[in-house]
C-alpha cells in the first residue's frame, strides 16, 4: 500500500532528493512513499541517498518512456 | 500596541512576518477582523471556514494557546503578542520553492532536515554586540534562516573596525552598527526579521532585553557586559553562548540556565586590571574571532534544532597562533551566587579595567 506519492517530474538533482526527503520526513515509520521521476540520474541517486538515510528501497521501476517510480519504505 | 506574528505557511499567505494593531480593550473576534482588513480577504478564507478557525491554525496570545483560554471572546488589553502558526503534526512542510532551494543543504542533513529548518525559521536569537564575534554569528544565523534576530549595540562603525567586523562595509563607516548589520542581513536573507536595539546592555534593561529569546549570543567586548549577560540570562532562563578573546587565544562555552554551571562558576570575579593589557596592546587578527564566532553560531543552531552536544560544562580554548584546541571541563561552583539562586537583582559590576579598544 502506498501512503504518499510525490510527483517529481521536471525536477533535477539535488532537488529530486531534497523533495523526496521532505516528503518522507512527514511520514510514520513503516509507511510507504512512491516517488515519480523523469530525471535519469535521480533514479540512481535518490534510492541510494534514501538508503543512506536509513530507509528501505522496495522497488525501482521504469514505468514509461523516460519515467520511473521508486518505492521507499520509511 | 498589539503585535500579530505569522509563521510557516501562514506567513506566506499573509505576506508579512508581523503586523501591529493599535487598539485597546477589544475582543479577539474584533482583532481578527482588523487583521483580515490589514492583510486581505483571501487570508480570511485560508484561516477560517463556516465552522470557525480551521483546525491546523494554532493561535496563541502571549504564549497561551487560544483554545485553552476563552477562544474568540478573549478580552485583549492592547499590549499582547498574538502568534498564528500552522499545526506541525502531520501534513506537509510549508516551504516555498525558493526556501527549498535556499535551505536544501540543510534539508538533506539527517540531523537537521525539513523539521530542523522549520524550527530555525520559527526561532529567535539575540546577539549582544555587533562587532568582531557578532559579525560571523549574524552572517551565519541570517544565512541559516533564523526567523528573528535581535542585535544590541550602541556604537557606530569606525574605519578601524573593518579589519575584523566583517558584517560592516566601508560605506557604513559612521553609521549605527545595528542598522549597518541589519542592512547586511536583509541583503542576505529576507526570511529574517531583524530587531535592532541601539543601546548598551545595562543592569536596568538587561532582563527586559534578554527575556523571551530562544538563545542569546554574547559577542560583547567587555567584562561587565559578559557578567551581565550571564546573570540576566540565568534570571530569565535563556540559554546563551559565551566567548572571550585576547590577541591569539580565546575561549567559548555554552550555558543552559536549568542545567549546567554558569559563567560565574568559571570566572567568579572579573579579572584584575593588571591582567588585561593596556588598550594600545589589545590587537587581534580578524580571522580569529571569525573562528570563535562561527562556533557560537553553531551552538545556537544546534540548540534550536536539538541535535548534537553543546559546550555545556566545557570551555573550548583555542590558541590560534599554535593552532590548537583544548577542552577544559568545569562544574557548578557551590558558592556561585547565580547558581545558588542568591542573585535576585542585577547590579552594576564594579570593574574598572575595561579596555576602551573595541573588539
Ligand atoms: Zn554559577
Amino acid at each position: 500500500m502506498i501512503n504518499k506519492k510525490v510527483d517529481l517530474t521536471g525536477e533535477v538533482c539535488p532537488y529530486t532528493f531534497v523533495k523526496s526527503k521532505l516528503a518522507i520526513e512527514k511520514m510514520k515509520k513503516g509507511e510507504v512513499l512512491e516517488i515519480v521521476l523523469d530525471y535519469k540520474e535521480a533514479v540512481e541517486n535518490v534510492p541510494e541517498s534514501m538508503e543512506n538515510h536509513g530507509h528501505k528501497v522496495e522497488e525501482v521501476e521504469k514505468t514509461g518512456n523516460n519515467k520511473w517510480k521508486v518505492i521507499i519504505k520509511k | 500596541m498589539i503585535t500579530v506574528k505569522f509563521f510557516g505557511s501562514i506567513r506566506n499567505w499573509a505576506e508579512e512576518k508581523a503586523i501591529k494593531i493599535d487598539k485597546k480593550n477589544l475582543k479577539f473576534r474584533k482583532l481578527l477582523n482588523l487583521v483580515y482588513d490589514k492583510v486581505d480577504d483571501e487570508f480570511r478564507e485560508k484561516i477560517e471556514d463556516d465552522k470557525g478557525i480551521k483546525d491546523f491554525v494554532i493561535i496563541s496570545v502571549d504564549g497561551k494557546n487560544l483554545e485553552s483560554i476563552n477562544n474568540l471572546e478573549t478580552e485583549l488589553e492592547g499590549d499582547e503578542e498574538i502568534r498564528f502558526a500552522p499545526s506541525v503534526a502531520g501534513g506537509e512542510f510549508s516551504f516555498s520553492e525558493r526556501q527549498i532551494k535556499r535551505y536544501s543543504r540543510h534539508i538533506v542533513l539527517s540531523e537537521l532536515g525539513g523539521e530542523g529548518q522549520e524550527k530555525l525559521l520559527n526561532s529567535s536569537v539575540l546577539v549582544v554586540g555587533a562587532g568582531a564575534l557578532a559579525s560571523p554569528v549574524l552572517l551565519y544565523l541570517a544565512a541559516a534562516g533564523v526567523g528573528e534576530i535581535g542585535i544590541v549595540d550602541n556604537d557606530e562603525v569606525e574605519l578601524s573596525n573593518l579589519q575584523r567586523q566583517i558584517i560592516h562595509s566601508t560605506e557604513d563607516v559612521g553609521a549605527n552598527k545595528t542598522e549597518s548589520a541589519k542592512e547586511t542581513i536583509e541583503a542576505i536573507n529576507q526570511d529574517v526579521e531583524v530587531k535592532t536595539f541601539r543601546k548598551r546592555l545595562e543592569p536596568q534593561n538587561a532582563r527586559e532585553l534578554i527575556e523571551g529569546w530562544d538563545f542569546v549570543i554574547d559577542g560583547s567586548d567587555n567584562f561587565p557586559t559578559k557578567f551581565l549577560v550571564n546573570d540576566a540570562s540565568h534570571l530569565v532562563g535563556v540559554p546563551f553562548s559565551h566567548a572571550g578573546i585576547l590577541r591569539f587565544s580565546g575561549l567559548t562555552t555554552t550555558f543552559l540556565p536549568d542545567e549546567g554551571p554558569c559563567y560565574r562558576c568559571l570566572t567568579p570575579q572579573p579579572p584584575s586590571k593588571d591582567s588585561v593589557p593596556s588598550c594600545q596592546e589589545a590587537g587581534v587578527v580578524g580571522a580569529f574571532p571569525g573562528v570563535i564566532g562561527s562556533i557560537q553560531a553553531l551552538e545556537a543552531i544546534k540548540h534550536i534544532i536539538g541535535s548534537g552536544d553543546l559546550l555545556v560544562g566545557r570551555a573550548l580554548q583555542f590558541d590560534a597562533l599554535h593552532m590548537s584546541f583544548d577542552e577544559m571541563k568545569f562544574s557548578r561552583n557551590p558558592d556561585c551566587p547565580v547558581c545558588e539562586g542568591k542573585l535576585q537583582e542585577l547590579e552594576e559590576i564594579d570593574y574598572k579595567g575595561s579596555c576602551r579598544v573595541k573588539f
